[in-house]
């Protein structure tokens, strides 16, 4: 363009060959060569590049697995009492099953030997992860539901409500929440109960009362830190440029909230219900080492631990074995969580 | 300032009445009571058990009562343990936790806080790795996991130390560790991660570009902006590790508040559950507030509102 000769004048200086129609070459230019990467494209393949989130993962599938599936195919069952065989160490067999062996029958191992009632430890320890992750998949679908539904409520509306909401929140953050615990599976034991006996509640039986009251003390407790988080990242969200951006180009709420809102959200939220896993796992463990987790025979990683701490100067395998591998468990899904919040957030970007 | 701490305690003795009212009427409306599990107490006796307590009176008047006792600074008597005051019970036990968590925060800070500095320093060499992969570690495993394992390794094979009570300095050495271990793994990350945060901020390049002194610029730049979320984090775990933790005082049969805070609630002894739980929320409320003083004194850019 021409220099402006006189800087003061008003008058528009339009170069008319700005203005010409666009040759073929120049419309070649602005032809897109590769596919625009989405949101989610772009997370997975950061996601994939990070090798310590791969190898949780496999980890996490693995044990899953382990925990699902084989429990189907293992010839003991976890509350299967062989009597003569308690108190064997891992790959030993009793008298009977040696005897047996001799004939030439084929006996089953016991790979990771039995408990002082002669149950087959493995498919304890896999029942146990099941049940372990049971917990810490409900649980944290539990807390993701309550958390965000009561935090974009209060982000939503503001104001007193918000204040109101916020407050209970740092209520229940305050109240020590072993007491809760402790006092709800008290007083959920009778009604759970009675409903287990309605027709249509037979699952309840199935489940395991306790682990319904364990459920229900999550629901009610460990949503706090999810409200908060959806609550700070929706005030934030909505305060944004591109929001009021979307908004000045006339995009509809729904449009604001499909496009703009959700997919900013859902990174964090996806994460920090990841991260919720293995901390619902870690209470779980806890309150079986309290004795109010799941019922017997049924196992739980943290009962066969506190139940392994007994005798554990005789038989140290029994509390090495879960202790490990909840630990393992912990451990690939908080790095699995990082990794997606690495992957997923988009303020983690640089 | 005044105004604004003046407004935040007046919050928390509203947050502390309503914890205490609602742990109140939880308490009394789960079924079952102090006296029934005891064995061969007579329809008769228990009367006279509920009329000498006052449990025969209705909810809202006992709670009136415990609310107006309470204010006055009367927690009542220990319904379980015969001739005990509850601020006995609270004054004897706490000291034991709180000797025993106080030490293990201190030694969580002084561990963690310089290694996550070292393993921000040096982010993506060998040091840094492996500050992180113990660290990952450390937040994994549960507490009565790491209590046995130091219990079997020190107590039971090497003998080293002992492994039941308080008696002597040694005796304190596993519990304090057991306790500090989850604390200094979080810490590790936390500074690791905030840390890292300030080493990419403009003004430590400026530091860094007017040719000042690595050691000043990173002790008085880096260290003591960085140490802020430290600061957070540290009130409301001194306020849980100062009460006790459960499971560290019931394997190492440690008589301190954490064992007797569970052990009041299964015994359902309510004027010790309540008395605890107001203890407890006390303390944590007013960690929270000072917390947030401290914050305002250490970092000039937040605002009191």
């Amino acid at each position: 363009m021409k220099e402006n000769p006189n800087p003061l004048s008003f008058q528009a200086r339009i170069n008319p060959d700005d203005f010409l129609p666009a040759s073929n070459e120049e419309k070649q230019s602005l032809v897109i060569m590769r596919e625009s990467v989405s949101f989610w494209k772009d997370g997975v393949r950061r996601f994939r590049k990070n090798k310590v989130a791969m190898v949780s993962l496999v980890i996490v599938i693995i044990i899953m697995l382990f925990s699902f599936v084989v429990p189907a195919f293992y010839p003991y069952s976890y509350e299967q009492q062989i009597r003569g065989s308690e108190h064997l160490a891992p790959m030993e067999y009793s008298e009977e099953e040696q005897a047996r062996m001799d004939n030439g029958e084929h006996v089953f191992p016991h790979i990771l030997g039995t408990d002082k009632h002669g149950r087959d430890y493995a498919i304890r320890v896999m029942m146990g992860s099941r049940v372990s992750l049971i917990v810490g998949l409900v649980a944290a679908a539990i807390i993701l539901i309550v958390g965000s539904v009561f935090g974009s409520i209060a982000a939503f509306f503001g104001g007193w409500v918000d204040i109101i909401m916020m407050r209970i929140v740092d209520i229940i953050y305050t109240i020590p929440d072993i007491l809760l615990i402790v006092l709800l599976s008290f007083a959920l034991k009778a009604p759970l109960e009675q409903l287990s006996q309605a027709p249509g509640f037979g699952w309840i039986q199935v489940l395991g009362r306790n682990l319904i009251s364990i459920f229900i003390v999550f629901a009610l407790l460990y949503w706090g830190g999810m409200a908060r988080m959806v609550r700070s990242q929706i005030l934030t969200l909505k305060e944004s440029e591109y929001v009021t951006a979307a908004r000045a180009l006339g995009a509809s709420n729904a449009r604001i909230i499909k496009k703009h809102l959700l997919t900013n959200c859902i990174g964090t939220l996806i994460v920090t219900t990841t991260l919720q896993i293995p901390s619902s796992i870690f209470t779980e463990s806890f309150l079986s080492f309290l004795g109010i987790g799941v019922a017997v025979p049924m196992p739980s990683l943290g009962s066969l631990a506190s139940d392994a701490i007994n005798g554990f100067n005789t038989f140290p395998y029994l509390l090495f074995i879960p202790a490990v591998l909840i630990s393992l468990i912990i451990l690939s899904f908080n790095l699995l969580g990082d990794g997606l919040r690495d992957a997923f957030d988009p303020k983690m970007k640089n | 300032m005044v105004k604004y701490i003046l407004k935040r305690l007046g919050m928390a003795v509203v947050t502390v009445w309503l914890v205490a009212t609602l742990t109140f009427f939880l308490m009394n409306m789960v079924p079952g009571g102090p006296f029934l599990s005891e064995k061969a107490v007579s329809p008769k006796a228990l009367k006279a058990l509920e009329a000498k307590y006052g449990l025969d009176k209705p909810l809202f008047e006992q709670y009136l009562t415990y609310m107006g006792d309470a204010v006055h600074g009367d927690f009542g008597d220990s319904l379980k343990q015969r001739g005990r005051t509850v601020s006995g019970i609270i004054t004897s036990k706490f000291p034991v936790s709180a000797r025993l968590g106080g030490m293990a925060v201190l030694v969580a800070f002084c561990i963690g806080v310089p290694l996550g500095c070292i393993s921000a320093l040096n982010r993506g060499k060998i040091g840094d790795n492996i500050i992180i992969v113990i660290a990952t570690c450390g937040i994994a495993v549960p507490s009565f996991v790491i209590c046995t394992m130091l219990m079997y390794v020190f107590g039971v094979r090497l003998g080293w130390l002992p492994t039941l009570g308080l008696s002597t300095w040694k005796h304190y050495i596993m519990p304090v560790l057991a306790l500090a271990f989850y604390p200094t793994a979080y810490i590790t990350r936390l500074m690791r991660s905030s840390m890292l945060d300030v080493l990419g901020q403009d003004y430590m390049r400026t530091a860094k570009a007017k040719g000042l002194n690595q050691m000043v610029s990173l002790f008085k730049h880096a260290l003591r902006n960085a140490i802020l979320p430290i600061v957070t984090y540290m009130g409301p775990l001194l306020a849980y590790t100062v009460t006790g933790s459960f499971i560290v005082e019931k394997i190492f049969t440690i008589p301190g508040l954490g064992s007797e805070f569970i052990g009041s609630i299964t015994n359902r002894d309510y004027t010790v559950i309540m008395g605890t739980t107001i203890f407890l929320a006390t303390l944590m409320v007013f960690m929270n507030v000072v917390v947030d003083i401290v914050y305002k004194l250490v970092d000039p850019r937040i605002k009191l509102k």
